[in-house]
């Protein structure tokens, strides 16, 4: 089997526009959940969000483009830029057949049907615009990006509830490993903070109104949030070949169905999915330093998680450090996997431990190291991405240093 | 309709029983309704009486409205429609 490394990462989010901010903020600890700035907030129970903020699409998009690309579109589009750049590719010829894009989102155009809904419903207008269909579709983000960096190879959205982008990643990873492609720009993107978005998530109240924090005891619940992650995945020969930098190695993947419940997580799922990573990439439980962890900041989703992690880890588990960088950039659902997958790279590239900030009580049910409040140095060779999805579908992915 | 049947009619519904099922020292467990069922009697009860329900399912003990029973749940009940008036 083909190895497959990282050689491009782009990001737009509530910590920052790109990689070095995002990273930047991750270390400091940052922030990026603030009152929610939209249409209606007034009417929603839950008013805070981890918004991108300073964002005009006008800055970044034509008249006709805005037309076409969605919120969740302009995010890709904006990470994948990032992403592309950095791999330094061009795909022209044999290598634009052998590459194609992978994308998780679970809402797709949700603001798009949110606008339009409301243009047709609450203002009784009879017509909406045109390009709604292509605008709102899931994959239209995907299909843009093979457009505008013409890859012609395998490309499709992956929609998994919040383990989209882990889901997606995971594709293009298989894809590249058995060899149906020799480079895929994967991630994914979500863009569901409008007022039909929260509002649906108001009703299961797992929301908190004041802030993420998980894996404390006084944690009360999630908060949204919206941007992009996007990678190139390359061959690793191929990558070499060409002397590109390799940012990690993605070493393992694997997926896990609870079959159980629609909303309740399950340990036993959870542990599988964990376990099954770590065989997939022949890495032993003492070789993982750290854990993005799901860590949404609900009660059940924390105490499962770290229950699953104690099972697979043993008593390893007390050694390795897990966080939970919702807790800054809020939960991106669809695309929050490919964002989380950044502050694996940074623990193998750079050393640096991104912290689960807004923690103040600990829970004997989370009694792991999670990195509390303040960033850690630590030289780390393995990390694992975690992703559990309403539904009970769970996808994790491990990287190695390069 | 008092406020006592009422909610007794939102949680038989919700638990697929007859409301002369549904004892007011039952808890939503002895019914067999799960967190997806709560969030959907709360839902029903919100829309019969025109009231907001602060309840927040990572934290169930952090608001005052107490879901031990459904006697508790119809006391909270009467306490929101009492404060709206």
């Amino acid at each position: 089997m083909r190895r497959v490394v990282i050689t491009g990462s782009g990001t737009i989010n509530a910590l920052g526009h790109d990689v070095p901010k995002t990273l930047e903020a991750m270390r400091e600890g940052h922030c990026g959940i603030g009152l929610l700035d939209i249409r209606d907030v007034d009417r929603l129970a839950i008013k805070i969000g981890g918004q991108v903020t300073n964002f005009d699409e006008h800055t970044h998009f034509n008249r006709q483009q805005i037309s076409l690309f969605d919120r969740f579109t302009q995010f890709t589009i904006l990470a994948a830029a990032q992403a592309i750049h950095e791999a330094g590719l061009t795909f022209l010829g044999a290598l634009a057949d052998r590459s194609g894009v992978v994308l998780g989102t679970s809402g797709g155009g949700l603001n798009t049907q949110d606008e339009s809904y409301r243009a047709v419903y609450e203002e009784g207008k009879n017509r909406v615009h045109p390009l709604i269909v292509p605008k709102l579709m899931n994959n239209a983000a995907a299909s843009h990006v093979s457009m505008q960096y013409n890859l012609r190879g395998p490309s499709f959205t992956v929609a998994t509830a919040c383990a989209s982008s882990n889901h997606a990643m995971g594709q293009a990873f298989m894809l590249i490993r058995s060899g149906m492609a020799d480079v895929m720009v994967t991630g994914g993107s979500e863009a569901m903070l409008c007022f039909g978005g929260v509002k649906a998530w108001e009703g299961l109240r797992v929301m908190s109104k004041d802030a993420c924090r998980p894996f404390s005891a006084n944690r009360n619940g999630m908060v949204q949030g919206e941007g992009a992650g996007v990678f190139v995945f390359e061959d690793r020969e191929h990558a070499m070949k060409r002397g590109a930098v390799i940012l990690a190695e993605v070493a393992g993947f694997s997926m896990s169905s609870d079959a159980s419940n629609i909303v309740t997580p399950s340990t036993e799922g959870a542990a599988r999915a964990i376990a099954g990573a770590l065989r997939d990439a022949n890495l032993n439980c003492e070789d993982v330093g750290y854990i993005n962890a799901h860590g949404t900041g609900t009660a059940a989703n924390d105490k499962t998680e770290c229950a699953a992690v104690k099972n697979v880890f043993k008593a390893h588990a007390e050694k390795l450090m897990i966080s939970s960088t919702k807790s800054m950039h809020g939960h991106l659902i669809g695309g929050t996997g490919a964002v989380e997958l950044l502050a694996c790279i940074m623990a193998l590239r750079d050393g640096i431990i991104a912290p689960t900030i807004g923690y103040e009580k600990p829970d004997p049910e989370c009694a792991l190291d999670v990195v509390p409040n303040i960033a850690r140095e630590a030289k780390v060779i393995a990390t694992l991405s975690n992703a559990f999805a309403f539904g009970g579908l769970n996808a994790v992915i491990a990287l190695k240093s390069a | 309709m008092n406020i006592t049947v009422q909610v007794i009619g939102i949680v038989a519904q919700q638990a697929l029983l007859q409301p002369s099922d549904v004892k007011i020292e039952h808890t939503l467990e002895d019914l067999g309704i799960d967190s997806l069922g709560l969030v959907e009697s709360i839902f029903a009860i919100e829309e019969a009486f025109d009231i907001t329900v602060p309840f927040n399912a990572n934290d169930p003990s952090g608001s005052d409205f107490d879901i031990t029973s459904v006697g508790s749940i119809i006391k909270a009940v009467q306490t929101l429609v009492q404060d709206q008036t």
